[in-house]
């Protein structure tokens, strides 16, 4: 019961976007279409949830034993960014059409920091081995959900009638406000 | 760059004005929305982040002729990667409340798209003195802004400006303004009468 509360909450009363603001530059950079939004969200998806399972094993494994706690951001940031190299090359090899349709997410994803973001807060909170992947895995999803969304609210305000000075970011930082105070709505569930 | 003498005043006011990393460039939002609740947290994170950019700026531009061009960005992310645990532990040990309420987004200067981006686009090309600049200029930027945010939220929030309160006990606080909405909110303002002010120099100019 507990590990389906913490998924749920993991994905909308914590929100990485909404309620964290992890993960913000790619939220609003690669939102304009819900297809690359998509490709995107799976992605970090796919990153965030073998990223939070290394950084957590070589914490507890490695760096703990060795009192090495002050070379953790180095330590994850080089997980992350060999983790997503080695991702590319292994879809590149067995997934083509996956890894085409990712194209140039995978390597963006190294400077998100969602998944920097993941991995610290685990350690920060103490999470187990379970709740560390449960928490990389649904917190992308909870990515995946906002992503999604934006872009499908950001393909019709294309259409729309904007005043010239709001065109761009301003209107899409304050359309994620207005869905910010939406998923604050949920902040009773769990 | 090299033939003609840089301009290092020119520099030093794109970081600030020009293209000011958050309002013009809009690179860095994550910690711009997370930690501006008040304005000692923004200008703590603007600090943070100054120190950042001009360390690691300087020292890039110093092996700028040294990495090979291949690996220049993991490079890069291990040379910032270092300067951001320098101000981790100093924050720790010297700042404990900040360090606190900066919390993860302290560690995640790391991934700031700012520090990489200048990195990338003039420590590695230009030399020593003017990076330093660049890195001062782009982290005043950063800061000014971030301390604006805040002190906008904080006011609007919480009714008080550096903690000292300004609007009085009748004031009634708008805790939407400290809350994430209120982040995005405030930010997407700023930033579409920010664009409407440069909008009608330009037409003026015309």
């Amino acid at each position: 019961m507990n590990v389906i509360l913490f998924m749920i909450s993991c994905i909308l009363t914590n929100n990485f976007i909404f309620n964290k603001f992890l993960g913000c530059c790619p939220f609003l950079g690669v939102s304009s279409k819900v297809e690359t939004a998509t490709s995107m969200g799976i992605a970090v998806t796919f990153v965030m949830t073998i990223a939070s399972l290394f950084a957590w094993m070589v914490n507890t494994w490695v760096l703990v034993p060795l009192q090495l706690e002050y070379m953790q951001t180095i330590a994850f940031i080089l997980i992350i960014a060999g983790l997503v190299q080695f991702v590319e090359m292994f879809l590149k090899k067995s997934m083509p059409a996956l890894y085409s349709a990712l194209g140039i997410y995978l390597p963006l994803i190294t400077t998100n920091c969602a998944v920097l973001g993941v991995a610290t807060l685990n350690v920060k909170e103490g999470y187990n081995l379970l709740f560390s992947v449960l928490n990389g895995t649904f917190s992308a999803l909870g990515f995946l959900l906002a992503i999604v969304l934006m872009a499908g609210v950001r393909e019709r305000l294309e259409s729309s009638k904007i005043p010239e000075c709001m065109k761009g970011f301003p209107i899409s930082l304050v359309t994620a406000g207005l869905m910010a105070i939406a998923f604050m709505g949920f902040n009773g569930l769990v | 760059m090299s033939e003609k003498k840089m301009n290092l005043g020119k520099v030093f006011m794109n970081g600030v004005i020009t293209e000011n990393p958050t309002f013009r460039l809009v690179l860095g939002t994550c910690p711009t929305l997370a930690v501006t609740t008040s304005a000692i947290n923004g200008l703590g994170m603007g600090a943070a982040a100054t120190f950042v950019l001009l360390g690691s700026n300087i020292v890039i531009s110093a092996l700028r002729k040294v990495i090979p061009d291949k690996v220049r960005i993991p490079s890069f992310i291990v040379v910032i990667c270092m300067f951001v645990t320098i101000i981790q532990l100093v924050m720790q040990a010297y700042l404990p409340s900040l360090y606190e309420s900066l919390g993860i987004f302290l560690p995640l200067i790391v991934v700031n798209c700012i520090i990489l981006g200048r990195a990338e686009a003039f420590a590695s090309k230009n030399p020593v003195v003017a990076s330093a600049v660049d890195g001062i200029g782009m982290g005043l930027g950063f800061t000014l802004a971030l301390t604006l945010i805040g002190c906008i939220r904080e006011l609007a929030g919480n009714g008080s400006v550096f903690g000292i309160n300004l609007l009085g006990t009748s004031f009634q606080p708008m805790l939407l303004m400290i809350l994430p909405a209120g982040g995005f909110l405030v930010f997407g303002l700023l930033l579409g009468i920010i664009n409407s002010l440069t909008n009608r120099k330009k037409g003026g100019a015309k």
